[in-house]
């Protein structure tokens, strides 16, 4: 019985890129996904292509395959990844000057274009999911629009030859569907099937997540050697469970814990997990031990793919102002109250333009509130003060009014920062599948 | 007693909405948290961090719950002015709630 042996080096687009060699190193991978997009990275990139048509893709894209394309191609690994972002064709140029100077004459690249739909939205009548409003209330805000695309386009790139296969917006979980379908001959529209290839991407698309990272917690739940985690890889065979596990002699654990917690990450209704490929059902998923670093999943069913793709909309949203300063020792807490109260007035009485000012005490009660639980004074606290403004003008104000506290706030401030950002806020839209059309190019070294 | 000396989380976000899993270390203790872990006691639990619905899924084979949150204050994950934008510390949050070990069996 063939099985496939398939690895995530990569979770997200900052992710590290020794544990990547690694897995490509000794994985003994038929296949290498790299993971970097999430939803905002491509709005981000959509603006970097905007200011050069021949960038847009992933920032790390070049250092990553330096690192593994070699490697990958001793062993005749296929690599998989959504790091085209806003630009895959741009990206396969790159990827291809980087083979040839590495020698790798006769690799093949392929890009995978038409997940940009921006023209489809600006002509269609699309409604804003999570506002009602029609999209194009958006109007110039509008940066960017990327339909979820499945593992269609990839598979194919893959029948014809691909060496490495670059997409921007696909799923998740379909940069690992199309390679596990391919190799094992199952059809996109056998849902169980897909559904379980849609398990095994969803479980392995955070790479480090389901090998002991994002999961220590000391006394509690111990990891040993998390600073050097390992890349987890999947053994998927034509039938019977998936073995999820990681390369041996790297720190991290898989365990059936980490395959739990990992199953249901970013997962709303396990029941009707929607991609582009299934509506998936991993509500009777069974999570077993196989030994050390080896656990057992299985049980995912699914049903037809939906009728219409998922459609990402990042557009401006004005900007985002922060200070933070930090006070030590007896009365810290108050020192740091009465800051705050100075920011804010101070704020109101020079006129800045706020549409919301959010003031934090870092270390009291920053991220869950009024569920803090403080039994006693802490040493030491941050202030933290962000606004929300129309303008840049006015979130730098805010920020200087936190840095500003040196000379004129409470005793003994320290370690101001002040950051400003533009915000590149999502939505989302629906449209129909038919009017996604994906593109293949493919380069040659 | 906490429910982090029975059970593990972890959160992810779609937007607005976050979504926050209890997974028990010991299979016999599912049946508690069951009934004890309900929507509306984490609705409540939550009550000033998201304003909107929170949906329950159960997972018995894997002795695990999933909650759904709706509502997360200040707009979701890309124009929050919330220090932790994403809700990722919600787990611990959760794992924070009071439980009456006499209970457990």
């Amino acid at each position: 019985m063939k099985t496939v042996r398939i690895g995530c080096g990569a979770g997200f687009a900052g992710d590290r890129i020794d544990a990547a060699s690694i897995l490509a190193a000794r994985g003994e991978l038929d296949y290498l996904v790299f993971e970097c997009l999430a939803e905002r990275t491509i709005a981000l990139a959509q603006q970097a292509k905007v200011r050069d048509p021949h960038l847009g893709y992933d920032p790390l894209l070049a250092a990553r395959m330096e690192a593994v394309l070699p490697l990958c191609r001793e062993r005749g690994t296929t690599i998989v990844t959504n790091m085209g972002a806003a630009n895959p064709s741009a990206a396969a140029v790159v990827v291809q000057n980087i083979a040839r100077q590495l020698g790798l004459q006769g690799l093949t690249i392929a890009a995978l274009t038409g997940d940009d739909v921006r023209s489809v939205v600006d002509r269609g009548d699309f409604t804003i999911n999570e506002t009602n409003q029609p999209v194009a209330s958006l109007g110039d805000s509008l940066v960017s629009a990327n339909a979820y695309i499945g593992a269609e386009g990839i598979r194919h790139a893959l029948e014809l030859g691909a060496d490495v296969v670059i997409a921007g917006r696909a799923a998740d979980p379909s940069l690992f569907v199309a390679p596990l379908s391919y190799e094992l001959g199952w059809s996109l529209d056998d849902w169980n099937e897909v559904a379980r290839a849609t398990l095994v991407g969803h479980l392995l698309e955070c790479a480090g997540q389901v090998t002991g990272g994002y999961f220590a917690d000391p006394g509690y739940k111990d990891v040993a050697g998390l600073d050097d985690l390992g890349f987890p890889l999947a053994e998927v065979s034509e039938r019977g469970p998936v073995v999820i596990t990681k390369v041996a002699a790297t720190g991290g654990h898989v365990t059936p814990a980490t395959c739990k917690e990992q199953l249901l990450y970013e997962i709303h209704d396990p029941g009707a997990y929607f991609t582009p490929d299934t509506v998936a059902n991993f509500s009777q998923v069974s999570i077993e031990p196989a030994g050390t670093d080896r656990v057992y999943v299985d049980g995912a069913t699914g049903k037809p793919r939906p009728a219409s793709l998922k459609v990402s909309l990042a557009y401006r949203d004005g900007f985002i102002g922060e200070g933070q300063i930090s006070y030590a020792g007896s009365g810290a807490e108050h020192r740091a109250r009465l800051a705050a109260d100075i920011v804010v007035r101070r704020l109101t009485r020079l006129g800045v333009d706020t549409q919301e000012i959010r003031c934090d005490i870092i270390g009291v009660s920053a991220l869950h509130g009024s569920l803090s639980k403080n039994d006693c004074e802490p040493y030491e606290v941050r202030l933290r003060v962000a606004a929300r403004t129309k303008s840049l003008g006015a979130a730098q104000a805010v920020a200087n009014e936190v840095e500003s506290l040196y000379t004129n706030g409470p005793a003994g401030g320290g370690g101001a920062t002040r950051t400003t950002r533009e915000v590149l806020a999502l939505a989302s839209t629906f449209i129909p599948r038919e009017l996604v059309h994906c593109d293949i190019h493919t380069v040659v070294a | 007693m906490k429910l982090r000396a029975i059970a593990h989380s972890r959160s992810g976000d779609k937007g607005t909405i976050v979504n926050i899993s209890l997974i028990v270390f010991d299979p016999r203790h599912y049946p508690f948290i069951v009934r004890h872990v309900t929507a509306a006691r984490v609705k409540s639990h939550f009550a000033d961090l998201a304003t909107g619905d929170v949906l329950r899924y159960e997972l018995p084979r894997i002795g695990a719950l999933n909650f759904v949150v709706h509502g997360l204050a200040g707009g979701g994950v890309t124009r929050t002015l919330a220090l932790d934008a994403h809700g990722k510390s919600l787990s611990s949050a959760l794992l924070e709630m009071e439980i009456d070990e006499s209970l457990l069996g």
